[in-house]
Order: structure tokens, then sequence, then C-alpha cells
């Protein structure tokens, strides 16, 4: 099925790191490749939603909501500056 | 309204419709007062949640139809007969209802008056939603930046703010708008026919050499087959910000 | 709980009966596709199926092959962990009891995996005794690609993540080794009544 990008994971990736990331640059830690959040491939029909790279498929993010709280894991996604640190770990998300 | 800032939280609120206005055979935009609302840019959108008198809850994003500087917040929504969540919004939600929404969200697909043009925008379907806050935004503001927009629809009966667009094309500071209807037309139809290509592109569009700033928004596949067309044909993909639509519920 | 939004019933169905349906689960009519990826298009000249790993003897067998192989069509309930369920779905396929048969083991674990990369992992005596398959028919007709076509694990006893889409084998292991969902949180195990979609449930 045709996948969206990562516009459609703007409200939940605020959730998790308290602010707008769709503009924020990472690169792809299968290819190189770099790009901004908004234009990965999102998958969000699933138990989670997986992020993929527009060049080469390689999952970059899951996002998975677990009892009500969000997680991500960006094993796949090297983020630049300032957002290199990942998120805030005690962060909660907004209700 | 002032022009936001990007928000510190994001949390749900309530928004009153205000009024239903019916935009095409299956299209409504719902004109919202929400509680709390801290202002927008054009192209931003808001999550909607309903609930369930059991708590069973449903989400889905809607692209903000309202300019930054309207009175009331717009969204335009499309009735899926098979959707979960578009069947209530246009059909069975009232004047007096309370929606609950969070937003402004979004910080990538966004254009203000201060982003130098020339503007493309590329709609397909509902993809024209955040387009119309855009000219809006640009009419409000006296904004004289060059706009060239092209429209896809099914049929003519599927064409949203067609009266708006066509204002907006005869105040004649700047705003040039091409529909393009893909699967029937009036006989006497003096717009395109047919699927966006190359060809359609070439004769619309700002050539490459001008450096467009282009959005365009729709389905998943309408969107890669512009996007794709337009870079082949020389123009710069940092220069392209694209926004896909689809199903998102389960 | 969110404010009430006045009318709104969402996309359920009434249930007839309740004892089919797991706990925190909804009724649906409908057939929703999940993916966690592009739908892969494996052409069938170049599709296998293989059990391999811990095994005596590695086995594969090609589309035609497969499709000689005795097969069964049966009738079951399908549940998803985003809720919804589907009662009496038909498919047609290969038990795995059927593709194990002589293959020599001693691993009690196995390792599903699908073109696209997915992977999702099951104790072998979840998948033998008549409790799985690998389904190349859905409701009478081909399964379709979106729905996991060519083939698709089918483990309806657990949920549905578990009956992995494009499959193309199973890797027999001596240990239990998490696959994609049960990595990033789900249930190991995944037994719809008892509630298991997350890890410690």
């Amino acid at each position: 099925m045709d996948a969206l990008d990562g516009n459609a994971i703007a409200g939940e990736l605020f959730e998790v790191f308290g602010e707008e990331m769709t503009t924020a640059v990472g690169t792809c830690a299968h290819c190189g490749a770099t790009g901004v959040i908004a234009e990965q491939r999102v998958y969000l029909r699933a138990p989670g939603t997986v992020a993929r790279c527009p060049r080469c498929t390689g999952v970059t993010m899951v996002l998975v909501s677990i009892r009500g709280s969000a997680r991500i894991d960006l094993a796949g996604f090297k983020l630049a500056p300032p957002h290199d640190h990942g998120p805030p770990v005690d962060r909660q998300p907004a209700s | 309204m002032a022009r936001a800032a990007l928000p510190r939280r994001l949390n749900w609120q309530l928004a009153r419709v205000v009024e239903l206005v019916e935009e095409a055979a299956q299209t409504t935009s719902i004109v919202l007062a929400p509680a709390d609302w801290p202002g927008h840019e054009a192209g931003q959108h808001v999550d909607v949640r309903l609930t369930a008198e059991d708590g069973y809850e449903a989400q889905r994003s809607y692209s903000i139809a309202s300019g930054p500087e309207d009175d009331h917040l717009v969204l335009t929504v499309e009735r899926l007969d098979d959707g979960e969540v578009s069947p209530y919004l246009v059909g069975e939600l009232r004047p007096g209802d309370e929606l609950e929404l969070r937003g402004p969200i979004g910080g990538y697909f966004v254009w203000n008056q201060s982003l130098a043009g020339p503007l493309l925008l590329i709609a397909g379907g509902s993809g024209i939603v955040p387009f119309r806050s855009m000219l809006r935004h640009r009419s409000a503001t006296g904004s004289g930046v060059a706009v060239r927009l092209l429209y896809s629809s099914r049929a003519l009966g599927d064409v949203i703010y067609r009266d708006e667009l066509a204002e907006f094309a005869a105040a004649g500071d700047g705003v040039d708008v091409s529909f393009t209807l893909t699967r029937e037309w009036p006989e006497d139809w003096t717009g395109y026919r047919g699927r966006i290509d190359g060809k359609l592109l070439d004769e619309v569009s700002w050539p490459a050499a001008e450096m467009p700033l282009t959005y365009i928004c729709g389905p998943s596949g309408f969107v890669e087959s512009a996007s794709g067309t337009l870079v082949d044909s020389g123009h710069d993909p940092r220069r392209i910000r694209t926004e896909r639509f689809g199903p998102t519920g389960t | 709980m969110s404010p009430v939004s006045r009318g709104f019933l969402g996309r359920r169905r009434p249930v007839a009966d309740p004892s089919r349906i797991p706990p925190g689960q909804y009724l649906t009519t409908d057939f929703p596709v999940l993916s966690a990826g592009p739908t892969p298009h494996t052409p069938l000249d170049e599709w296998s199926f293989t059990i391999h790993g811990q095994v005596e003897e590695p086995t594969s067998w090609p589309w035609e092959e497969f499709l000689a192989l005795p097969s069964e069509t049966i009738t079951v309930d399908i549940h998803c962990v985003t809720k919804w369920s589907k009662l009496d779905t038909t498919w047609k396929g290969v038990s795995v009891d059927t593709l194990l048969g002589n293959i020599g083991t001693s691993a009690e674990y196995l390792t599903a995996w699908s073109d696209g990369g997915y992977t999702t992992n099951l104790p072998l005596e979840d998948v033998t005794d008549g409790k799985a398959w690998v389904a190349y028919e859905y409701g009478g007709e081909p399964l379709e690609a979106e729905h996991g076509g060519p083939a698709r694990l089918l483990v309806p006893h657990l949920y549905f993540w578990k009956s992995a889409k494009w499959v193309r084998g199973l890797t027999l292991t001596a240990d239990d080794e998490p696959g994609f969902w049960e990595n990033y949180g789900y249930h190991n195990h995944g037994d719809p009544w008892l509630e298991q979609r997350y890890q410690g449930d």
C-alpha cells in the first residue's frame, strides 16, 4: 500500500520530542542518504508506525504506543544537531 | 490574528462547530471556534480525535483550510464512503457540537509571505486544502508573490473552492489557476483533461530556471508522480515540498 | 477518558457471539490492510519457500512444487493487535506440520522471515499439531499482494502480527529470537485470549 510521509506523524513526534520535528535533518543508517523527517516514507497502519528511507526503504524510525506511552526507536536515522541527543528521556506524552 | 509561533505544548482542546458549508457533493467545510487557538501558519494541520461513549477512539489529521488571518478555524473534509471518521464529520456533526482537536501541527509544509517565490502549487483532490490557506494568507497580507496553481480533480463536481479560486485568479495580482479533470469533463470544458504529466507541467508550471518554491499535496501516488516529473525536467528537489494524504486508520 | 463525541460510533459492528471475540477486540467485516513497508512483488518463478537453520537437511520448494503439496482449506477467526477481529475467514494452504514433515530437528523455536525483511518468532509447539499453515488462497481466490500474497504464514490462535505476510521461510533455532515487532515492545507470545499485546502483559 502507498506510504504517507513524515508530515503524517508530526503530532506524535511533537509528543515524544516536545517540539516540531518534521524539518529535523538526519542520515539514513543503511544508505547514508540525508533528508528531513517530513520526507521519510511512513507506514501508519501497522502495530506501530514505521518510517523508511525514501532512497533505500531501510527502516529509519519506529514509533510504538505501549499502554498509552509513546516510544520511538531512531536506530536507523542519525539526527543532526541540535537533535543529535535524541528525544528527552523523561518526557511525558501530552495528554 | 498575529502570525503564530510553533506551540510549546500540543494539547487537546474542544472546538465548537459554528457552521457547516457544503463545498462539493461529498465535501464540507467545518467552521470552528476552538477554546484556545494560538494561531497557525498556512499549510499546517490539526489532529482530530473522536471518542465513542464506551471509550473507543479514532484519530485523523486534517489540513487547515482557513488562512492565519481569518476569524475562525476551518477544516474541509471529504467524506469517504468506507471511512470511519469522515462519514461522522460529514453527515453526523452539527453546529453546536464540540470537536476535540490539537494543533497547529507541522513546520515543513508551510508557506508564509516572507518566503520568496515564485510559487508553484500542485494539488490532487483534497490536496487543495492547505493551498486555500496559503492563498488567503497571501491576499490578507498583500503579498504580491506570483503563484501558479495546478489543481487536479476527478470530475467537475469534485472541484472544491471553485468560485473562490476563480476570484483569486480574477484579482489580477499574479495568481494563475489551471484545472485538470481526470475521469470526466463537460463537453464545453476549456480546462485541461487527463492526469498530470510532463507535457502539462511544461505548459503550466514555472520553468526550472525560475527556481520556483514548489508545494505538492494529494494522494501518495499523485505526489510521487508530480514530484518525479518535475525533477526529471530539471527542477531542484530541494525547492520541492510534499505532503501525502491517505488512509490513516485501521 | 476524553470527552465523548456526540453520535460517534466508529466502524464497529454488533457482536452476535461475544464468546468468539477476545478481550479488548472489536468485530470488523472488512479486512484492514496493515503494513510496515512497501508491498513486495516477487515473481512466482523466483519464489521459493525454505526451511533451514537447526535442521538436518534444509529443504526448499519452488512455487509449482509448493502448490502440489497436500493442502487444506480451513475457516478460522483472526485477531489483530490493533483491536479488530474478523470471524470465519477461509484460507487454503499447506499445514506447517506437512512442511516440517520429515525434517529432523532439535530446535524448539523458529523465526519466520519474509520478503521485505519482516520477521516474527514462534515456539515450534505453536505451529505444529494443526495450528499453523502457509496459506496462498483467501476466500477462494489467490491471496492478494496487499494481504501477503503469494503466500503468508497463518497462525490464527495468536495475534495476527505473527502471521507473517510475504513469508519465504522458517529458520529453526535453538533459542527464541525476538522478531520485528517483538523487538519494539510487542509481546513475545501474543495470545489474544490472555490479551498478550505488549511485553509485560
